[in-house]
């Protein structure tokens, strides 16, 4: 919350939120609106002639349609679909059992108390339903009404299934499509935003939550997706920020499009806040539909087991070659990936952003894994401050939700240099440290060729509680690479060549590690899958705990 | 650094792993029944070096063993974990990657030769297979040479001289002019005294590279340029040649085979009249063209050529068939040819291990009496190149999936590439030899289709979308070909398979069956007991398939396996095992049997299938998504015509303009080296240049920005 209030003061919360949200809709909802015929008909009817049996219909009637037909046509123009039209894609088919239609907003300002202002369900549908016959709870935020503002009404709803999803135990899905707070309602509408936040924070680590952004997401209204587990983006029509480009300007004197500022391009590759961004609002349902199906219900559920046709034992000749004879040659650790799990399908998380660490979550004969892996494609794949944050946030999803974590292992250290210094790579590198070693799930590490130095104990090593961990016959686990280590050992040696080749023979193999046990195996590259699925189901049954704390304190 | 992988430790984990691999390793199995007997007693070598890579060191490495020969593979340092490494017994680095600095590198070969002790070389095609001098430095070091003899690879490797031999041995010859072309300007009055069109050549040359037509003065300076270039850096020799360029000829090729005692065969011919920028695309032995007169003709002279300048070995002689049956001599190769393995299918024997017994001096085993035309056998390039590009750009990249169509009788496949091989640009694109086999060229063409539709490709750009089309064409099929086939019957470029009404509701209903089978596995949860159960079986699907932006919409009931699909009140059955992580998709459509490939299968709908040899890209939604489609915006593609891209990965050899620069619509911007095939690229439209992205030298990757147009 501090980070919004810092703004100058002459503009406030409220400015800032309305500033923005002015800028993403072109249909103005602030202020009274003006009556038109079509949201006479949508509109609801508190005249008492009625019986409650017709009341009801006409209520259902019009909650079915949100702001009306000429906001709804003026959504579909935008390449949105709309609150209902996503559900009924997002969920199975008649599944949508849906909670507080009737709720209205409570606002008696401004002329709001009027009928005309009034929608049943205000600008959210919420509810619970299946994805592929599993539970989910939802919300999704109407912008033809109110441009989908936070009412005090909205935010109570998406409480209400906050609450239930978190008692039952399973994922909320919320779908952000929103232009800000009800400037109406004024600090009812903050009110409202710190109750979500604080049932993000309350049901984080136990039950899945996911953020789709299809449309603005201005203001204090992005810290409820920064808070959940994953936020996907829709592309050209989806934005977060904390401020418009207007406020941009009048601030800091700089020219920015909205797209520039938040778009799912600069959140997807530059800010890394968001993880994945889609084609459009069908494409972006359907493949959380896909995404869904990997994650648990709550953290006390196992990781998912779908019926698997690819043969748990399938040899994966291809990788026995894979890694470059060379060490400073590059090769795709994506390839080691898609040969590995299961029909090489792996839906990565956060693909354009610090590419050096590739994550995302894949199935090993049939069960969900979370796969951290460096990339040698990308900066060597060393580690600096974004690919370690990255990678920590991934692996204490997967702790927490009981997913069993593969790493594979190709690092040549830590990026040096001032602007990682500065930066605080120490205070950062510790974070991924840190998650590995706090994690309790089934940890199983491939080392492919380099673990140097202080990465080589951070990529889920032998010493950090690695269930399995097994070298492949390229891989060399040393201090730092030879050159560097001769030029220490040797200083002044005349035969620089001949200490390298000593010290090459000593160290850039397997043998040190495993004849200390810090590698279990040095497995053919070909037979890692079969491995692999071997070792999961036999720490299927693990149980390890960790010392009773508050809560751990990760260096943030 | 690659230091570090010479040092005894690596290589002891690198042994210890090994011996797993190795004893899987296939090279190219050969099915095809060889009638030659492997006489153990018949002695010739100890060990052979096999100066090659790829399917050709393969295919030897595989007759030594059947000879009980050790072999020493020769590689460059990219190539260290290549097949032909694998499979020989002994493995000698001669370089790094550039084919002159390796492969051509004799320097590092002779001394290969000597540090293992090979007692003869086989040099495969291509690389140093007619170099004399090679020949004569193993001659002179007392190493075998599997081939012919010096003196004839120098006459015949040489067009010029060789075709004043042929004219002496009485061999039909093309007009053309007897002698090196100086430049340009001369290429021009020459071309003018022959009569066009004319084809300019590398005197030194062979397999249609330094190759060019020119139909008027024009063509003949830029293919002089052109072909000059490419003989230089192809064989370090850029003399060039002149000759009549026969129009609308077919290319048929007689094998012989001539032992040292002044003996000599013809294995009948093999016709390869299918190709493309005279590369061999598709071969078949016998041909469907040739009369027996007519082969005994070309048969009888091509021996004669061999007698004329006293060949021993395996050799082609080459002839262009015009379509009265005149037969002129092309040029004559002294070594083994890529295609060999149709006349190994159609006359029991096998060609290496004939060449090793000829070169240790043993008689011919065969009179022209034996020699039979058993069968008939096809043969289909595979090539790493996109074939929607005119006929197939050399592409690159990593083989991520690759299974070769082993399980069917009568399919031969000559690969020296695996699962997870690179293709690089280092050397010629060819994935593998596709050979099939029939008592009648129908059921080998056949047996062709089946085969190219169970072969798993991923990773790179492959050429199977046209072997596909070629073998099933009408003029195909009916014989009725000639070298100019390709440009004549796909002359806007070749498009991949037109589908027939029919064919598109196979597609269609193949497409929605899977569909449906991978959303009812996505609902099966192993042991979870918290997922609701909806009663799948009897439901109906209602969806809509998008394919070529035609829309479809599709009723789909399933019971069990079977799924019916009603397109256009049409009914399609299709059934099958619907295994989702297997890449070949074998199913029963209407009651008959086709094997599909799925390439690509997303959360979105998308659907890529290979279906008769091409890959289609369909859209699956349910009705709903589908109805909802149209409110989604669309996204606009960037304009093409004003940025010129790479077409193929490669190096840049010269880029002939700047910025600010005006160029007209077909003008050349840049010129492209790859696979050693130089490329022109052109402007698309008449416009100023904005800016310039490479420069001679450059690497470049397939898509890579070149050059920007206003």
């Amino acid at each position: 919350m501090a980070t919004y209030t810092l703004m100058r003061s002459s503009l406030g919360i409220l400015h800032g939120l309305k500033c923005s949200f002015k800028s993403v809709g072109q249909i103005p909802y602030a202020g009274v609106l003006t009556q038109s015929k079509v949201l006479q008909n949508a509109r609801c009817y508190s005249v008492s002639h009625l019986s409650v049996q017709e009341r009801i219909e006409k209520k259902r009637k019009a909650a079915l349609t949100g702001g009306g037909q000429l906001r709804i046509a003026a959504q579909h123009k935008r390449g949105k679909l709309t609150a209902r039209e996503r559900l009924e894609l997002l969920l199975d088919p008649d599944s949508f059992v849906e909670y507080d239609m009737f709720v209205e907003h409570r606002c008696s300002d401004f002329g709001m108390e009027a009928d005309h202002n009034k929608y049943p369900g205000d600008s959210v549908v919420t509810g619970q339903g299946r994805i592929n016959g599993r539970l989910v709870y939802v919300f999704s935020q109407d912008f033809t009404v109110f441009g989908g503002s936070l009412s005090g009404a909205h935010a109570q709803k998406v409480c209400k299934i906050m609450d239930q999803a978190m008692m039952v135990g399973a994922p909320v899905i919320g779908l952000n499509d929103s232009g800000g707070a009800r400037i109406q309602e004024g600090v009812e509408s903050l009110a409202g935003y710190a109750d979500i936040f604080l049932r993000n924070v309350m049901a984080s680590g136990v039950v899945p939550q996911i953020s789709l952004i299809m449309g603005p997401c201005a203001g204090g209204a992005v810290y409820s997706p920064a808070l959940t587990d994953f936020t996907f983006m829709v592309k050209d029509t989806s934005y977060l920020f904390i401020t418009g480009p207007d406020v941009v300007k009048s601030v800091t004197n700089e020219d920015v499009t909205q797209e520039e500022l938040g778009g799912a391009k600069t959140h997807t590759t530059v800010s890394g806040v968001a993880h994945r961004a889609f084609e459009n609002d069908i494409d972006a349902l359907l493949n959380l539909r896909d995404f869904f199906n990997f994650l648990p219900l709550s953290n006390k559920d196992p990781a998912p087991v779908t019926e698997c046709h690819d043969p748990r034992d399938r040899l994966v000749p291809g990788l026995d070659t894979i890694v470059p004879l060379e060490s400073t040659k590059a090769y795709d650790m994506l390839d080691i990936v898609h040969g590995i799990v299961d029909e090489r399908e792996f839906f990565e998380i956060m693909p354009n952003y610090a590419k050096n660490i590739v994550v995302g979550f894949a199935r090993m004969n049939g069960r969900t894994v979370g796969i951290v892996g460096n990339q040698p494609k990308v900066a060597s794949g060393c580690l600096d401050i974004n690919s370690s944050v990255k990678g920590a946030r991934f692996v204490r999803f997967c702790d927490a939700f009981n997913i069993p974590i593969i790493t594979f292992v190709d690092v040549p250290g830590f990026l040096p240099g001032t602007a990682q210094e500065y930066g605080g790579i120490i205070r950062h590198g510790a974070k991924l440290l840190y998650a590995f070693a706090e994690a309790t799930v089934p940890k199983i590490t491939v080392i492919t060729r380099k673990a140097y130095g202080g990465a080589y104990d951070v990529m889920s090593s032998k010493h950090l509680r690695g269930d399995v961990n097994y070298a492949w016959p390229s891989a060399e686990v040393a201090v730092m690479g030879a050159k560097g280590a001769v030029q220490i050992i040797f200083r002044g040696k005349e035969n620089q060549a001949e200490a390298e080749a000593e010290y090459v023979e000593k160290f850039a193999n397997p043998f040190p590690a495993a004849v200390r046990g810090f590698v279990d195996d040095i497995i053919q590259p070909s037979t890692t899958r079969k491995r692999i699925c071997r070792d999961l189901e036999v720490l299927a049954s693990k149980k390890q705990t960790n010392p009773w704390k508050k809560h751990a304190n990760i260096p943030l | 650094m690659a230091a570090y992988r010479n040092t005894p430790g690596f290589q002891r984990v690198l042994h210890a792993v090994k011996h797993v691999c190795f004893s899987k390793q296939r090279c190219g199995v050969i099915i095809c029944r060889y009638s030659t007997v492997y006489d153990p007693n018949e002695k010739t070598f100890d060990k052979i070096l096999i100066a090659n890579r790829g399917e050709i060191a393969c295919r030897v490495i595989k007759t030594c063993k059947k000879m009980g020969i050790k072999t020493v593979a020769v590689h460059s340092d990219v190539d260290s974990s290549a097949v032909h490494v694998k499979v020989a017994d002994e493995a000698v680095c001669v370089g790094p990657a550039p084919t002159s600095k390796s492969y051509l590198n004799m320097d590092a070969i002779m001394n290969a030769i000597k540090q293992t002790g090979a007692q003869a070389v086989h040099p495969g095609y291509g690389f140093l297979s007619e170099n004399k001098e090679f020949a004569k430095r193993l001659a002179a070091e007392g190493v075998t040479f599997i081939g012919p003899d010096t003196h004839a690879i120098q006459a015949m490797g040489d067009k010029i001289e060789s075709k004043l031999i042929a004219k002496a041995a009485k061999v039909n010859t093309i007009p053309g002019f007897d002698g090196v072309v100086k430049d340009a300007e001369e290429a021009v009055k020459i071309a003018g005294e022959i009569g066009y069109p004319v084809m300019i050549k590398a005197s030194a040359g062979g397999g249609g590279k330094g190759m060019r037509i020119a139909w008027n003065d024009e063509e003949t300076r830029e293919g002089f340029r052109f072909s000059s270039q490419e003989a230089l850096s192809s064989f370090g020799d850029d003399r060039l040649l002149i000759e009549k360029f026969i129009d609308n000829p077919r290319h048929i090729e007689i094998q012989v085979l001539a032992d040292k005692h002044g003996d000599a065969l013809w294995l009948n011919e093999r016709e390869c009249s299918i190709q493309r920028r005279n590369q061999k695309v598709v071969e078949e032995a016998p041909s469907t063209f040739l009369d027996p007169d007519t082969r005994r003709a070309m048969g009888e002279q091509a021996v004669s050529l061999a007698n004329a300048v006293k060949y021993s070995s395996a050799g082609t002689v080459e002839f262009l068939v015009d379509s009265k049956k005149n037969f002129y001599f092309l040029e004559m190769n002294t070594r083994l040819q890529v295609e060999h393995p149709i006349t190994e299918c159609i006359t029991g024997l096998d060609l290496v291990q004939q060449m090793i017994r000829i070169a240790k001096g043993y008689k011919l085993q065969h009179k022209q009496s034996d020699i039979p035309i058993n069968g008939w056998a096809v043969e289909s390039r595979v090539y790493a190149e996109d074939p929607y590009k005119s006929f197939g750009l050399p592409s690159i990249g990593r083989l991520s999936q690759y299974q070769e169509p082993l399980d069917l009788p009568n399919v031969r496949v000559d690969s020296g590439i695996q699962e997870g091989s690179d293709i690089s640009i280092y050397y010629d694109p060819m994935i593998s030899k596709l050979v099939t086999y029939g008592k009648t060229r129908e059921e080998a063409l056949k047996k062709m289709e089946d085969a190219l539709d169970n072969y798993v490709i991923r990773g790179v750009t492959h050429n199977i979308p046209l072997l596909r089309e070629i073998i099933v064409h009408p003029r195909f099929v009916s014989g009725d070909i000639s070298t100019k086939f390709l440009p004549e019957v796909y002359p806007d470029g070749f498009k991949g398979h037109m589908l027939t009404a029919g064919e598109r509701r196979e597609l269609l209903a193949t497409a929605a069956a899977l569909y449906v089978a991978a959303q009812l596995r996505s609902q099966k949860f192993l042991g979870d007991l918290r997922v609701s159960v909806v009663p799948a079986e009897s439901r109906q699907w209602e969806l809509c398939v998008e394919l070529d932006k035609g829309v479809h919409m599709l009723g789909v009931s399933r019971s069990g396996n079977n799924y019916t699909v009603e397109i256009d009140g049409e009914k399609v059955e299709v059934s099958g095992e619907w295994n989702l992580a297997s890449a070949l998709l074998p199913i029963t459509i209407n009651g008959k049997h086709r094997t599909l490939q799925c390439l690509l299968r997303t959360a979105a709908g998308e659907i890529s299938l290979q279906y008769l040899g091409t890959s289609f890209k369909l859209r699956v939604l349910s009705n709903l998504a589908a109805s909802l489609s149209k409110h989604m915006p669309e996204k606009v593609p960037e304009d093409t015509s004003s940025i010129l891209r790479s077409p193929m990965p490669g190096s840049v050899v010269a880029v002939s303009v700047k910025p600010g620069d005006n160029v007209a619509e077909g003008q050349e911007i840049c010129v492209i080296e790859a696979m050693k095939m130089q490329n022109s690229m052109t402007a698309a439209k008449t416009a100023k240049v904005k800016s310039v992205h490479c420069k001679a030298g450059d690497t470049v990757g397939e898509g890579d920005l070149l050059v920007e147009l206003e």
